[in-house]
This record gives structure tokens, C-alpha cells and sequence, in this order.
């Protein structure tokens, strides 16, 4: 049972702004569903170097290949910040990845779709992060304090990615047909993994009250969704592109744009484990961990030898 | 099963000369040398650094919040160590 006024005290903590930090006293449920929304966007940050990295060999030229490098670079640190955020919730990261490893903890279904031409990576860069950012610049709000400072970090390094991926698909509508016609294959065909990468719609993700109330989730689902396709639209037509949803329009009392419905099915079955990508990208990162377990091993068995060394001397 | 992840050091960086080590998070290292280096490339890919500092985590002792009241209670009821406490004559000058 926990204590009412552990409770009480610890709602009030975070209703008037202050950061809950590991130590301190915490619900069970808020831990663990801490845990768990942090280690699946640690996973999604590692997993998501994996389409990304697919084209590092293959960039058109030096400019973006240097640039691609660097990107998929952060997102390994993103990876980084948010596993040792994580692990200040008492799970360490060898136990997270098991959990990555054997289908228990998810990622972000987006990261089972394959880039199939280089306005893949245009269109990542501009959909997946430019989604990732309203949604992590919301958490970087949140309760939990090294989540949230890993947030704003994380969000610090962002627009950057967000922006070459915009450059890679302008550039694209600004040459022949074929790169034109390649560019917007790319958005047809990330678009609507784009927007339901941001989670299922708020009639369908229960609890999120106390979610709400405790700030491990800051806004509603929807709420980014909308957002994030009033941000884009524009920058879409801007560049001579449309999104592929035929009843998008703009309603002009709202402000807001309206979208066509949304294709939820396919969502739920690609966070089941049948997208087209989901058993490559496991194997892929299974593979990453058994071939660098001996590395880690030679280096802890090299730092266990000098210590000796420094002993006898 | 036993952590493949290698021991955790705790990260200090120092952004600009004359301030201080400021905690910047934590990499996954088998000594101090990687350590140095993983911290290079997880906290400082943008020159947000000049020195960094890399300690075995559990190097670390911490005072703990369910002690915090009574911890720094004893310098609550010490109002003579602020120079506030003190009432000095409008007159006097440089005090
Ligand atoms: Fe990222
Ligand atoms: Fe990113």
C-alpha cells in the first residue's frame, strides 16, 4: 500500500513545477511506465540509425554523406542520454536491451518501414524527426527529471536534422522530373507512418489522466498529431509536394488543418511485429550486440591487466 | 545474466575556462581512458567543452532526500553567518 501522503506530497511536488529527481519517492506506476516510455525512445533512437545508416555508403556526394554521418551519430547519442536516463530508474542497460532484443519492449513502429532511394533519407529527416521534435520538445517538459534534461538536450540537437532532411527534399524538387517524382514517391509513402508514428488516436489510449496529471505525458496524442500536420502541409506545398491524403484541407474557422482518416490497422500490425522491416531490424540489432561482446570483454579483461601492472610497479 | 554493458563513470564538463565542472550525464566505459573518450563523443560533439572530469559512478556517495531536512537543518538556525544579520548605522560606508 502506498502512503497517502507520500502521494499527496509527491502530486504537489510536480503540480507547482518541481522535477522529480531518481532518489526520491515515487509511485510504482509512475516508475514503470517511466521505464517503459523511456527505454522504448531509447531503443527507437538506436533502432532508427539502422534505415538511416543503410544509405551512409550510398550518399550522392561527400556534403551529404558527412552529414548523414553526423545525424546518424546523434541518434546513437540520443540512445546514449536516454538508456543512463533510464538507468536511474534502478534497470540496467544490459536489461533494457534484452528486453529490445527478445520483442518484450517496442520501438517506434516507424523504424519498420525500409528506405528504398535516397529521398528516403530527405523524407526521415524532415517527417520522422520533424514528428520526433513536437513530440519530445512536449516531454522536455515533463516531470521526470533526467528525462526531461535528457529532452532538452536531445531537442537542442534535433532541428538540425530536421532541416537537412527538408534541404535533401528541396533539392530533389528542384532537379529533373525523375528526382522530382522520386521525392514526392517518398513522401507518399512516408506520410502516413509519419503521422501515425505520433500514437494512436485519444479515444484509443486510455489512462492518460493520471499520465497527465503525474507530466509523464504532457499532451494528447491528437493534439501533437495536429500540430505537427499544421507545420508540415505548408512546408510540404512550399517545395512543390503533396501530402498524399486527398480530404486534407484547411478549415478556415479553426485554423487547423483537417485530415482524412487514418489507417489504424496498419499501425497496430506493425507495432504486432509484421511491418516490412521489424525481424531485419531485430536480427540487425542482435547481431550489433554478439559481435561486440567480445570487444567489450577484451577491453574490460585490458583495463583489469593494467590495473595489475600498476600493482607490481 | 551478468551486465555486458561495461562499468558506468559519471561525466563533468567544463564549458568555458574559469567556471566549473558541471555534471553532464554518464557513458559505459572498461576504464578511464575510454571513459574520456565515449564522453567526447556522447557529451562534447559540438564544442560544448574544454575539460572533462570521468568518475567511476560508484565512486560516488550521495546525501539522501529522505534525510535532506535534517541534513541541512544545522545551518538554518546559523542566521550569523550572513552578513544580513548584522545591522550596521546608515553612515558607515564600504561595510
Ligand atoms: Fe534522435
Ligand atoms: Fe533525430
Amino acid at each position: 500500500m502506498e502512503d497517502q501522503k507520500q502521494l499527496d506530497a509527491f502530486e504537489a511536488k510536480i503540480a507547482s513545477g518541481v522535477k522529480i529527481e531518481p532518489k526520491d519517492w515515487m509511485p510504482e506506476a509512475y516508475r514503470k511506465q517511466l521505464v517503459r516510455m523511456m527505454s522504448q525512445h531509447a531503443h527507437s533512437e538506436i533502432v532508427g540509425m539502422l534505415p538511416e545508416g543503410n544509405w551512409i555508403t550510398r550518399a550522392p556526394n561527400l556534403r551529404r554523406k558527412a552529414i548523414l554521418l553526423a545525424k546518424v551519430q546523434d541518434e546513437a547519442g540520443h540512445g546514449l542520454y536516454l538508456y543512463s536516463a533510464t538507468e536511474t530508474l534502478g534497470v540496467d542497460r544490459t536489461e533494457l536491451l534484452e528486453q529490445l532484443h527478445s520483442g518484450k519492449a517496442k520501438y517506434s513502429s516507424i523504424f519498420n518501414y525500409p528506405t528504398l532511394t535516397w529521398a528516403d533519407i530527405g523524407a526521415i529527416g524532415w517527417l520522422v524527426d520533424g514528428a520526433a521534435i513536437m513530440n519530445q520538445t512536449a516531454l522536455a517538459r515533463g516531470s521526470y527529471g533526467p528525462y526531461s534534461r535528457a529532452m532538452v538536450r536531445i531537442c537542442k540537437e534535433e532541428s538540425f536534422h530536421n532541416r537537412q532532411g527538408y534541404e535533401i527534399m528541396m533539392h530533389l524538387t528542384q532537379g529533373t522530373e525523375e528526382q522530382k517524382a522520386m521525392a514526392q514517391d517518398a513522401l507518399n509513402r512516408w506520410w502516413w507512418p509519419s503521422i501515425m508514428m505520433l500514437g494512436p488516436s485519444d479515444d484509443q489510449s486510455p489512462n492518460s489522466d493520471q499520465l497527465m496529471r503525474w507530466k509523464v505525458k504532457m499532451e494528447s496524442n491528437d493534439a501533437i498529431r495536429q500540430r505537427f500536420i499544421d507545420r508540415t502541409v505548408p512546408q510540404a506545398e512550399f517545395i512543390g509536394l503533396k501530402v498524399p491524403d486527398s480530404q486534407m484541407k484547411m478549415n478556415e474557422t479553426t485554423g487547423h488543418y483537417e485530415h482524412g482518416p487514418i489507417n489504424w490497422d496498419e499501425f497496430f500490425d506493425v507495432i504486432k511485429g509484421n511491418g516490412p522491416c521489424n525481424a531485419k531490424r531485430l536480427k540487425d540489432r542482435k547481431e550489433a550486440d554478439i559481435n561486440g561482446r567480445w570487444v567489450r570483454e577484451a577491453a574490460m579483461a585490458f583495463a583489469a591487466k593494467r590495473v595489475k601492472e600498476k600493482e607490481v610497479a | 545474466m551478468s551486465d555486458t554493458q561495461l562499468p558506468v563513470w559519471e561525466v563533468f564538463i567544463q564549458a568555458n575556462p574559469g567556471i566549473a565542472h558541471k555534471h553532464a550525464g554518464n557513458v559505459h566505459a572498461a576504464d578511464a581512458e575510454m571513459a574520456l573518450q565515449n564522453a567526447r563523443d556522447v557529451y562534447s560533439r559540438r564544442s560544448e567543452g574544454m575539460n572533462i572530469w570521468v568518475v567511476p559512478a560508484s565512486a560516488i556517495t550521495a546525501s539522501s532526500p529522505e534525510d535532506q531536512g535534517a541534513f541541512f537543518e544545522p545551518s538554518n538556525d546559523k542566521p550569523y553567518r550572513h552578513p544580513t544579520f548584522y545591522k550596521i548605522p546608515k553612515g558607515v560606508k564600504y561595510l
